[in-house]
């Protein structure tokens, strides 16, 4: 096995997001979230200017149960990633949607995307299951781009009875060369970004 | 409702699969990954109240009036521009976002446009990557996504034009 090209580098001593699996230590807070909080609030502050606190308290407790709803299909998302972290073999992972699958990994990551069961709350852990597996940008990309772009859920619960068949249709086809194509689009740029592999 | 029960069932279908082979694969190896997961969740879990909690504001902010102005009916390539950030803009679900492409199409917006509306809310619909891609991926995987996704609705509606269809 060619394993030194496909091992990622040594983690950088601030690699706390380490991919080691027991115990993937990941700060709760980042940055994204940090910037995204102030967003919120002001645009809660907009809001309570504009509707009083009553209208705060409205989308508050909609928000709250919405989130109520949610939690249980995320727990379940976060235990089918896990699930297939560990299943997965990683080395038979790199080798069919790692950095040197070729043109196979990225439809091998588009065909997953298309037929993924579920909603975002699977096909983002599953993903992100994928990538600590040893799938490269590229292939991912394929995957959630396949999923947002070619994957049935949506289109058949949404987008065919709301635009209609033709344009949904016209609209797939349209969309099916995307995956791949934005796969190979990060394939090139990571190379060129990232010429001596992850920074983590 | 249904809908939802049926996503519901076919997930947690897809936990139990998976979990009966890491069953089967052993103890430690079930026990190793439902810990896992479960802390993963707990890691997320702020996230997404952060997310769930906050888009409302954000989508209260961003009335759906505005996005229909944006999508008017502007043809050529600046109309794909504005479509494409018409998109990435829209607040809320699929219900939101189909719903202002199925009414500029009926307004008279170019279908070009319209494809470039539908995908760039595909890839880039602010609500669904604070919310959940995000909390769940590494934040330098998102934006990285982003960034090579940026193309593609243009080369959507490029493609439209060239069949002239839908």
């Amino acid at each position: 096995m060619s394993d030194a090209q496909l091992k990622d580098p040594p983690p950088a001593d601030d690699a706390a997001e380490a991919e080691s699996p027991p115990g993937r230590v990941r700060k709760p807070i980042g940055w994204s979230m940090i910037s995204i909080l102030v967003l919120v609030l002001i645009c809660a502050g907009l809001v309570y200017r504009r509707d009083g606190a009553d209208g705060v308290i409205e989308i508050l407790t909609h928000d709250l149960s919405l989130f109520g709803g949610i939690l249980p299909r995320a727990l379940a998302g976060c235990l089918l990633g896990a699930f297939i972290a560990e299943i997965l073999p990683h080395e038979k992972v790199s080798r069919s949607v790692g950095p040197k699958s070729g043109l196979k990994g990225l439809l091998i990551g588009t065909a997953f995307g298309a037929i993924l069961p579920g909603g975002p709350f699977t096909a983002y852990p599953v993903a992100a299951a994928l990538l600590t597996v040893g799938a490269d940008f590229g292939a991912t990309i394929a995957m959630v781009v396949s999923w947002t772009l070619i994957g049935y859920g949506r289109a058949v619960a949404w987008e065919l009875p709301i635009m209609g068949t033709e344009f949904t249709l016209w609209r797939i086809v349209i969309s099916l060369p995307l995956p791949v194509l934005a796969g190979a689009l990060g394939r090139f740029v990571y190379a060129r970004v990232y010429p001596n592999g992850a920074p983590e | 409702m249904s809908a939802a029960l049926l996503i519901d069932i076919l997930l947690w279908g897809s936990v139990a699969g998976v979990g009966f082979i890491a069953w089967r694969r052993g103890r430690t190896v079930l026990v190793s990954s439902l810990r896992e997961g479960s802390l993963e969740f707990a890691n997320i879990m702020p996230r997404i109240a952060i997310g769930v909690v906050g888009s409302g504001y954000i989508a209260a902010v961003i009335p759906q009036e505005v996005i229909t102005g944006w999508l008017g009916p502007d043809s050529g390539w600046l109309g794909v521009a504005t479509a494409v950030i018409a998109g990435a803009a829209t607040p809320g679900g699929p219900v939101v976002g189909f719903s202002i492409g199925a009414v500029a199409l009926k307004a008279g917006g170019g279908p070009p446009q319209v494809i470039a509306y539908v995908v760039a809310w595909a890839l880039f619909a602010f609500q669904r990557v604070i919310l959940w891609e995000i909390p769940f991926m590494p934040a330098r995987f998102v934006w990285f996504r982003a960034a090579v996704s940026v193309p593609f609705p243009f080369l959507a509606a490029a493609i439209a034009m060239a069949i002239g269809k839908p």
